[in-house]
């Protein structure tokens, strides 16, 4: 028997004015994993959080949260945390008081968690909300998203004035906890690097559409980056699909998709070619990218000759 | 310690088959759990998880309910006739290789392992 999906959305659509937010968005979510949302600024990653979370809604197609539309429906909106990228609280309201709503809100509520994030953060606790620094204002958010312990949470670009430091404590707390209580989370994050390891699934959004939906593990070796003298490379590369190129004089260096197998790697080797691998950040930039910027790469190396 | 050249998991399984390995994990020595190495690489707790069932997979762990992981007796000999078998594909055929490349000889290459042993 397979699991209940924990979202599920088929051909979702939304546009604003003149520009498609989102583009036929197919997606299954499992329960408890965590998964990266990923995309640049108006890929459309918020306005899919929005849709799923009940704050907005589609032009076409549908959106379950455990098999319910979530929109204006109670039980399925209290199973959700939601905390956006520019989190708005009451005003006048004192962080405590944004902690004790949270706490009447979600019912896993875990204050014991939160008094332990609250004093790794070093926030403060009796100071008014519109009075807290940039990553203080963040940190209350990764605090109820964390202590909610709600059945979905969507982290929306959490960290916004976060320093290295605080950010890794939010990042060890979340698999600290995720591991004892394990539930469904979505990140969505421009620091790629610093989250990929916490990441099970990987989805992509570019210009409104999915352009990856694959396991983390998956996505990692599936793209190599070639280096050598510029006619062996391409003699090594074949046809294989190029995510990106750079040239330097006789030397070039291809990222391309593919999975090399340990004869493959040996040819190479003995062709004097290095092999490095391609981060996730990376595979998804060439990815995010390929389709206008290799291009324009390839065009600029073919002016060059 | 993590990087991206191959599956998380894969990583994972084998940083604990070098600690079997150089004893660090002793035979029928209990290993952290799941979520203490999730916790402590920073890494996804499934990911960690499929690690270790890979190392119980090939038996050179084993689990006692309830209670944990340990290390299977007679796991570091196994694990290192494995390593023994890719010993000549992994170091001595990139070492011959780059030898010939450079101009060194056999004798000399064997000479030169001779030296570097002793120090």
């Amino acid at each position: 028997m397979p699991r209940t999906t924990a979202i599920a959305t088929r051909e979702l659509s939304k546009t604003y004015k003149d520009v498609k937010a989102l583009d036929n968005v197919t997606l299954d979510l499992e329960p408890d994993r965590i998964y990266g949302l990923l995309g640049r600024n108006g890929a459309g990653k918020t306005t899919l959080m929005s849709i799923l979370t009940g704050q907005n809604y589609a032009d076409h197609g549908t959106a379950e949260i455990f098999g319910h539309a979530p929109f204006e429906h109670d039980p399925t909106l209290s199973r959700i945390c939601f905390i956006r990228e520019s989190q708005k609280y009451p005003d006048d309201f004192k962080v405590h008081q944004a902690f004790e709503s949270a706490a009447l809100f979600f019912e896993n509520w875990d204050e014991d968690l939160a008094q332990e994030l609250v004093e790794a953060f070093a926030l403060p606790i009796n100071r008014r909300i519109k009075k807290l620094s940039r990553g203080q204002l963040s940190a209350v958010g990764v605090i109820i998203g964390m202590a909610s312990r709600a059945d979905i949470t969507f982290f929306d670009e959490p960290y916004l004035g976060l320093d290295a430091v605080a950010r890794q404590i939010f990042y060890d707390r979340l698999v600290e906890d995720f591991a004892e209580y394990p539930r469904t989370i979505v990140l969505s994050s421009h620091l790629i690097d610093e989250v990929a390891n916490l990441l099970e699934h990987v989805i992509v959004i570019d210009k409104g559409q999915i352009v990856i939906d694959s396991d983390a593990e998956e996505l990692r070796g599936t793209a190599v980056t070639v280096t050598g003298d510029a006619a062996k490379v391409q003699e090594f590369i074949g046809a294989a699909q190029v995510l990106h190129r750079d040239a330097l004089g006789a030397l070039a260096s291809v990222t391309i998709k593919a999975k090399l197998d340990a004869d493959q790697r040996e040819q190479a080797k003995l062709m004097g070619l290095d092999l490095s691998p391609v981060s996730l950040q990376q595979l998804v930039v060439r990815s995010a990218l390929s389709g206008t910027t290799a291009q324009r790469t390839e065009e600029r190396t073919e002016a060059r000759k | 310690m993590i990087d991206d050249s191959k599956p998380i998991f894969m990583q994972i399984a084998e940083l604990i088959e070098n600690d079997i390995i150089s004893g660090v994990l002793a035979e029928e020595a209990q290993v952290p759990s799941t979520n203490e190495f999730a916790a402590f690489y920073r890494i996804n707790p499934a990911t960690a998880a499929k690690g270790i069932n890979r190392l119980v997979e090939d038996g050179l762990l084993y689990k006692k309910r309830g209670i944990g992981m340990f290390v299977t007796e007679g796991a570091p000999q196994r694990l290192r006739a494995q390593r023994r078998e890719k010993f000549q594909q992994q170091f001595i055929a990139p070492l011959t290789a780059e030898a010939s490349k450079l101009g060194i000889g056999v004798d000399e290459l064997v000479a030169m392992i001779k030296t570097g042993s002793e120090s």
